[in-house]
């Protein structure tokens, strides 16, 4: 059997052991249920499409999706665990995809769990479902790029608060570089060409466009250029780690 | 099976390990010997490929373990310091989650599982979660995890660490089975166990080999080695001390204790101590001595040990005064 889908399995199996992925799948349906319905007002709106459900994701993601990868390689270093994982016959990088993507399917539940709300928007209209699937993989697509994000900063240090705070920051960040009141804040004082520019690099630009059904390959390479940098920084950050 | 060459490894201004070189056989079983910090540890993690050495190369079997690190661990089993291992695990599911790793699912893995779980004694408790272990069923399930392949090269740091006695004797027992037909690397802090299991011991101090040899050889560097301690039930020591001293061959003549009278005598260089302990047989038989024992000292590995790694203690001369 591959390495890294072994090593998926092992993590898989490790989150339903502890309650990590059950709080989290719990907390986050009850987050998108109370965003999505008292804030968003998905009734109320009369329009069929969930861009109220949608909407939140970037905020509902930047705590929760942390406290998923927070101890993605912090618990490996704290336990010393790391030392048997990275002499067994395995690659430095098949061990962090794989442990990626066992947190990725994580999210990836929680995300399918919201099945109701697809249902029932069908239910009382006619809604664009492929609209609605593009926000779909947006959705996940940023989950990935938060999830790698916090892969990294797990593996700077053996302390899952440090890199529970340290991930949120970073995504934090990446939301309000596109985030429109900050940008309109600074198209004050910045050249249009430079807002745009740093907007580039935000999640909420691309998520924005994605969950208008407008299913970019420019979005889509974003996101993937965001799990792919941080993953390779993460093997960098194991490298040097070992290295002393 | 491993050639250690030239290994150096640097934290920062610290060197931990300066440049070692050894080769370890089929067969053989060294022991790690060393005070704390010497740098064992950081030199079994280079060899295992844990961390990169800042200098030096390590082949294990036809694999160099920086070029080839993949087929080089394969041959391998380690057993890292602390032994540490997957919590939130069942030690039946960490010792297959470690099986899979090593290429072994299915079938050939429940049994891998199965075989180690009855060489290490953990049957019973193969469905606890390895967090509620206490810590010598830990170090053992680590251990197990090591050899669930049968590899070919072990490294073994600390194996009998936290080990009840029982314990401690069942797992030398399979080092020194298994040393029959593996390359094992071990480190201890317990000498008795070098003597035990090692065909071979290397001293580590301060990053650097001290000694290599096989135990017996180390243990012929202690100034004891070759001294004959008699000991009579009476007798008067000063003059008993006096007369030996003048036998054939004798260097010089400690008392030991007054009471039971024990005496340490110490051939010349290039007398048998064998001839010198029939000389003192004799002579007793002639004194009417009421000899009680005669034995030549083989040496003591720890002081040995004390010597090589505190060079400037007299603690191992105090007896000679
Ligand atoms: N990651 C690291 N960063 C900095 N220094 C380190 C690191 N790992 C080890 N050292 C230093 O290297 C030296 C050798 O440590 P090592 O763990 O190899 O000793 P040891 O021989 O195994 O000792 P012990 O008998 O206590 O296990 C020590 O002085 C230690 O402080
Ligand atoms: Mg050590």
């Amino acid at each position: 059997m591959n390495p890294t889908l072994t090593i998926a399995r092992r993590e898989l199996k490790g989150y339903f052991a502890s309650p990590v992925a059950f709080v989290f799948i719990v907390i986050f349906l009850l987050l998108a249920a109370f965003f999505t319905f008292m804030l968003g007002g998905l009734f109320e709106r009369g329009e069929a499409n969930l861009l109220p459900f949608f909407t939140w994701h970037p905020w509902l993601y930047l705590f929760l999706v942390p406290a998923v990868g927070m101890r993605m390689w912090s618990e490996e270093r704290r336990l010393g665990t790391i030392e048997l994982l990275l002499t067994m016959p395995v690659t430095p990088w098949q061990a962090i995809v794989g442990k990626f993507l066992a947190s990725w399917v994580v999210v990836g539940i929680a995300l399918a769990l919201t099945f109701p709300v697809v249902m029932t928007v069908n239910y009382l209209g006619s809604p664009d479902n492929g609209v609605i699937f593009a926000g779909y993989l947006g959705s996940l697509l940023m989950a990935g790029a938060y999830l790698a994000v916090s892969a990294m900063t797990s593996a700077m240090t053996r302390n899952q608060v440090v890199s529970f705070i340290v991930a949120v920051v970073i995504c934090f960040f990446l939301i309000l570089v596109g985030y429109p009141p900050v940008t309109s804040l600074l198209t004050g004082w910045a050249p249009t060409w430079a807002v745009e520019g740093i907007a580039a690099f935000s999640v909420m630009t691309h998520f924005e466009s994605i969950q208008k059904g407008v299913l970019d390959s420019r979005d889509v390479l974003y996101f993937l250029s965001v799990i792919a940098f941080s993953l390779f920084t993460t093997s960098v950050i194991i490298r040097a780690h070992r290295a002393g | 099976m491993i050639q250690v060459q030239n290994l150096r490894k640097e934290f920062g201004p610290k060197v931990a390990v300066n440049g070692i070189s050894f080769t370890v056989e089929k067969g053989e079983v060294l022991g790690f010997l060393g005070p704390n910090g010497a740098g064992k540890s950081t030199s079994m993690r280079m060899i295992t490929g844990f961390i990169p050495p800042t200098e030096g190369s390590v082949k294990v079997g036809e694999f160099d373990m920086l070029e080839n690190p993949i087929p080089a661990k394969r041959l391998i089993g380690y057993l890292p310091e602390n032994a540490p291992s997957y919590a939130d695990m069942s030690v039946r599911g960490f010792l297959a989650f470690t099986a899979e790793l090593r290429g072994l699912s299915g079938d050939a893995g429940k049994k891998a599982v199965n075989r180690v779980l009855e060489m290490c004694f953990l049957e019973n408790v193969q469905h606890q979660s390895v967090e509620t272990l206490s810590k010598g069923y830990r170090h053992r399930t680590c251990f197990a995890q090591s050899i669930i392949h049968d590899p070919e090269v072990l490294i073994l740091d600390e194996p009998t660490d936290g080990l009840d006695p029982n314990q401690k004797h069942e797992v030398r027992t399979l080092i020194k089975k298994m040393g029959e037909t593996k390359a094992i690397i071990f480190s201890t802090h317990i000498l008795e166990e070098v003597e035990a299991v090692c065909s071979r011991a290397i001293i580590i101090d301060r990053g650097t080999i001290v000694a290599n040899g096989t135990p017996r050889d180390l243990k012929m560097r202690s100034d004891q080695a070759g001294a004959i301690t008699v000991k009579l039930v009476d007798g008067n020591g000063e003059a008993i001390k006096a007369k030996l001293s003048h036998l054939n061959g004798v260097d010089r003549v400690t008392i030991l204790s007054e009471r039971p009278l024990t005496l340490r005598v110490w051939p010349r260089k290039g007398s048998g101590s064998d001839d010198v302990s029939r000389g003192i047989a004799d002579m007793a038989f002639q004194e009417r001595w009421s000899l009680q024992g005669l034995q030549v000292e083989e040496g003591r590995l720890d002081e040995v040990f004390r010597s090589i790694t505190l060079p400037d203690t007299k603690s191992t001369k105090e007896e000679t005064k």
